[in-house]
């Protein structure tokens, strides 16, 4: 059911209208659930118990790898992410409207792509050991002593250097949006900018912070292409390796089960803590915001602040990777790479315009219903992010298949026709998979949007005989533009690079950026996989810089030149 | 406003066309032989080309590197695939334990394959060889210090060792193979004697390895033999043939069991739409001039007796392979997991 169909809705005046909101979202959350719900099932098939085992030997390691990891990447991105975000947004130096965008740029790299780059850039036979070497006349790895890139360390490094841009995100959004009259109090009481910052800003923009926090970290819970690489056995390595390893998809789902209840104990905490706090914005929208001018040293900090993440995390690999694909960009031309880059934007502007769309009508519905089923079920739409994306593509293709099934019976047993296969092995699967996998993404910077729109509006607007859907449409859409370009942008960029769930569900001779660069990436031939993970960050960039400037118009008063 | 809305909705209606007109195109093309893939696509497609130019038969791939098995027995009766590839051969026996193969009964497969590199039914074959060899530096490992798996525990080669995650499944092969030699107490002993000897955490692939015996981190690498063919005949990255150079191969166990070994293979699904085709394309497989291929591109050992081995594959020299039968192998296999996590071989 779309928005707009359920506006045309002839409803006669006893009809509730309400009600057709509630029930399409119950049923919508109960379609992007199923997936998840399928391999629940799967963990109660029979299998062996493979918990003894796991707990007597390598559970231990995967939980304590597995949290250091989200301690390490959460600190990094939340530190690059909300210093940037507030630099960027509350002071005024030179660079500063390009850096507004730019730091959105790693994002678009795939991890693991820049694990491989900085790889051959660090490691003995990379340029700068070499370098040193014949500076210091060493002769082999035993004579001194380099840290090692293949470690823990280096995964938090690399994870939090192309995560950082969603705290970045969210927060800018979040800073944006903050009412000019509550900082201008926060000022006139007597805080200073520092104190306005930890004391006003920050507590208001922690929904926002929030949300693009737990979304980086959901990421790197299911990272498996640079843990793997680097050899860092977390939870998913683990549910892999009991799939793959151990032949138990059962044991695999049963570890996948417990992963969601951690991820869902997070979540819940998190919501727990700020359930008292609600903040709206009243007024102030169109006033510009306060901006520090600054000059000399502290401008300088501020530049180095927004090129550091900007460096290392697109400079530095893009330039690695284009020395590459130089080199080789034969192998990728030869490819068809034009139907490449046209299947991975198609897909991409697809899953996030899809996502966008079901992610309003969830967050809406729950916010007319006051009834808790309603937002239950509305929140539990976007689980699917929380399981490692080859388990939750096998989940996708259970529900598929079943659809797929009925239909072929019903049709048989009426017509005699057999449908065969009608979603499973299309665009189509493909697209309820990356709607389930990223729904918490576009869901959740839709939620943060609507919750600072104050219920008064929606009052206001309803009492003045607009409908549900048209106050949607008329009030809210406008107001949480920004948050709503956000959402896309998310869904567009993790599309183009996801990676488990399009080789598996994808139609036959069908690629991507994504897996034609995996191909060769997966045999270490990360020359030849260049130039495609090149176009998958340049395809993003186009998307990242129009969002970023209607992000900024989102707030027409503030543009402080 | 609505005008906008309009403009939306048609373009949402378009794209949701285009969606479903993709595999309804597909649909048209008759003559061909559907490909779910365990093996990348970059490796296979050269053969497949000719294939197609030899036949008229077109040949379509997905390519993943896990799932397959699920979306083959979700899809049941209706799917559209006609062959599986699989890298290793646990994968070939998952999908016959599902039921989700059929048996073939081809006298090109049987004269092509011997007898232990196929399903005594028929349900699927093997179509190439890689072989597990030790890499040792010429210049800080004599000749004959190492003979045997075995001998890779002895604690003077502490701190010399390079090989990549045990759970990989080239590593869980070998260990397998190994409790089928000496049962499961035996290779746990092994195992940790292996670890106790690493010189640094296991990590990167194969090549990795070799790259780490170049470079001094150790002195002693277990791999495949297609990597090191890839790396001696590098011809986009000559520095990786220097790698090559730096090292001496060696075919463990020669005498007494031989080298462990694993296959690559394929099967027809059971409710293929164009077995003829899928049979033609296994016989195509199975026979010289894809198995030339195979060695000459790959390096892989083709399973094909009597088939021309590349320059490079013979210049490694002759070697006797484990006679172990392959379903020991995928039968001790989550042993052999249990073994490579209780001894911590990350």
């Amino acid at each position: 059911m779309s928005v707009s169909e359920s506006a045309a809705t002839p409803g006669a005046p006893w009809r509730i209208r309400f009600d057709s909101w509630s029930v399409g979202t119950v049923v919508l959350a109960l379609i992007l659930v199923s997936p998840v719900v399928a391999i629940l099932g799967l963990a109660f098939l029979p299998t062996e118990n493979i918990w003894p085992h796991l707990v007597s030997t390598v559970l231990g390691r995967y939980i304590s790898n597995t949290l250091l990891l989200m301690l390490g990447v959460g600190a990094g991105i939340m530190f690059g992410g909300v210093c940037t975000a507030w630099v960027i947004t509350m002071c005024r130096f030179p660079g500063r409207r390009f850096f507004e965008w730019a730091l959105l740029i790693p994002m678009a790299m795939p991890a693991y792509v820049v694990a491989y780059a900085y790889t051959d850039l660090l490691e003995y036979a990379g340029p700068i050991q070499s370098v040193l070497r014949d500076i210091f006349g060493w002769s082999s790895a035993r004579d001194y002593w380099f840290p090692d890139i293949r470690t823990i360390g280096g995964a938090i490094f690399m994870m939090s250097l192309v995560l950082y841009p969603y705290v970045y995100l969210l927060s800018r959004a979040g800073f944006l949006s903050q009412s000019m009259s509550v900082l201008e109090a926060s000022r006139m009481l007597g805080y200073g900018p520092w104190r306005s910052f930890w004391k006003v800003s920050l507590p208001l923009a922690r929904p926002a912070i929030a949300v693009g926090v737990a979304l980086a970290l959901m990421e790197t819970l299911n990272d498996f292409g640079t843990t793997d690489y680097f050899a860092v056995q977390t939870f998913t390595v683990g549910i892999y390796n009991t799939w793959l390893g151990m032949n138990s998809l059962p044991g695999a789902a049963q570890l996948s089960a417990v992963l969601l209840a951690f991820v869902l104990v997070l979540i819940g905490i998190e919501r727990a803590g700020r359930r008292h706090q609600r903040f709206h914005e009243t007024a102030g929208r169109h006033m510009s915001l306060p901006s520090y001018e600054l000059k000399g040293v502290r401008a300088t900090a501020a530049i180095i602040i927004c090129a550091m993440p900007l460096i290392f995390g697109f400079v530095v690999p893009a330039w690695i990777l284009g020395g590459y694909a130089v080199a080789n960009y034969e192998t990728t031309l030869n490819n068809n790479f034009v139907a490449l880059v046209q299947n991975s934007v198609l897909l991409s502007a697809g899953a996030a315009a899809l996502a966008l769309l079901i992610a309003l009508f969830l967050n809406y519905g729950a916010r007319l219903s006051g009834g808790a089923v309603v937002k239950v079920a509305s929140r539990f739409a976007s689980i699917g992010y929380a399981v490692p994306g080859a388990v939750l593509a096998v989940g996708v293709i259970m529900p598929i298949a079943w659809f797929d099934k009925t239909v072929d019976a019903v049709s048989t047993a009426l017509f005699g026709v057999s449908t065969g296969l009608i979603v499973s092995g299309t665009i189509a699967a493909l697209l309820f998979a990356y709607v389930v996998r990223f729904m918490a993404v576009s869901h959740g910077a839709i939620e943060a949007g609507l919750s600072r729109i104050t219920p008064s509006m929606d009052d206001a607007s309803r009492n003045l005989g607009a409908t549900a859907a048209a106050t949607l449409r008329r009030v809210h859409i406008p107001m949480i533009r920004g948050s709503a370009l956000t959402a896309m942008l998310l869904v567009f960029v993790e599309t183009m690079k996801e990676l488990p769930m399009t080789l598996l569900l994808r139609p036959f001779n069908y690629n991507t950026l994504a897996t034609f660069a995996y191909q060769y990436a997966s045999d270490e031939q990360i020359e030849e996989a260049a130039l495609a993970a090149l176009a998958i960050v340049f395809a993003g960039l186009g998307p990242v810089i129009l969002l970023s400037l209607a992000i900024r118009r989102s707030r027409p008063g503030h543009d402080p030149q | 406003m609505s005008r906008l809305r309009k403009l939306q909705k048609t373009k949402i209606f378009l794209f949701v066309l285009s969606v479903f007109a993709v595999p309804a195109m597909d649909a048209v093309a008759a003559n061909e032989v559907n490909i779910y893939s365990y093996r990348q696509e970059f490796l296979i497609r050269p053969f497949l080309d000719q294939f197609t130019k030899d036949t008229g038969i077109a040949v379509n791939v997905v390519y993943a590197k896990k799932g397959i098995l699920q979306r083959l027995k979700q899809e049941g009766a209706n799917t559209p695939a006609d062959v599986v590839l699989t890298a290793g051969f646990s994968r070939l026996k998952a999908l016959k334990d599902a039921g989700l193969l059929q048996p073939v009964d081809s006298a090109a497969l049987k004269a092509n394959v011997p007898a232990k590199y196929r399903d005594p039914a028929g349900e699927w074959v093997g179509l190439t060889l890689r072989s597990r060899i030790i890499a040792y530096s010429k210049a800080r490992v004599a000749d004959g210090a190492i003979q045997r798996y075995e001998d890779l525990v002895d604690p003077k080669w502490k701190g010399k060792i390079c090989v990549r995650t045990g759970s990989h499944y080239y590593n869980r092969a070998l260990v397998a193979s190994m409790v089928a030699a000496h049962g499961e107490a035996k290779t746990e002993a092994w195992v940790k004697g292996l670890v106790a000897n690493f010189a640094r955490k296991p990590q990167g692939n194969d090549r990795a390895q070799a790259k780490a015996v170049f470079e001094g981190v150790c002195d002693i690498a277990v791999m495949n033999t297609y990597y090191f063919g890839k790396m001696k005949f590098n011809k986009k990255n000559p520095e990786q043939r220097d790698w090559a150079a730096s090292l001496q191969i060696l075919f463990p166990n020669q005498g007494d069991r031989g080298a462990h070994v694993n296959v690559s293979g394929a099967g027809v699904v059971k409710h293929a739409k164009n077995r003829d085709n899928a049979v033609r394309l296994l016989e195509f497989l199975s026979d010289g001039f894809a198995q030339k291929m195979y060695a000459a591109q790959n390096y892989e050992y083709p399973v094909k007796p009597g088939v021309g081995w590349s320059d490079e594959v013979k210049s490694w020299g002759d070697y006797k392979a484990d006679g172990l039968a392959l379903v020991e192998l995928f039968r001790l296999g989550p042993a052999a997991q249990r073994i490579i996590d209780r001894a911590g071989w990350q």
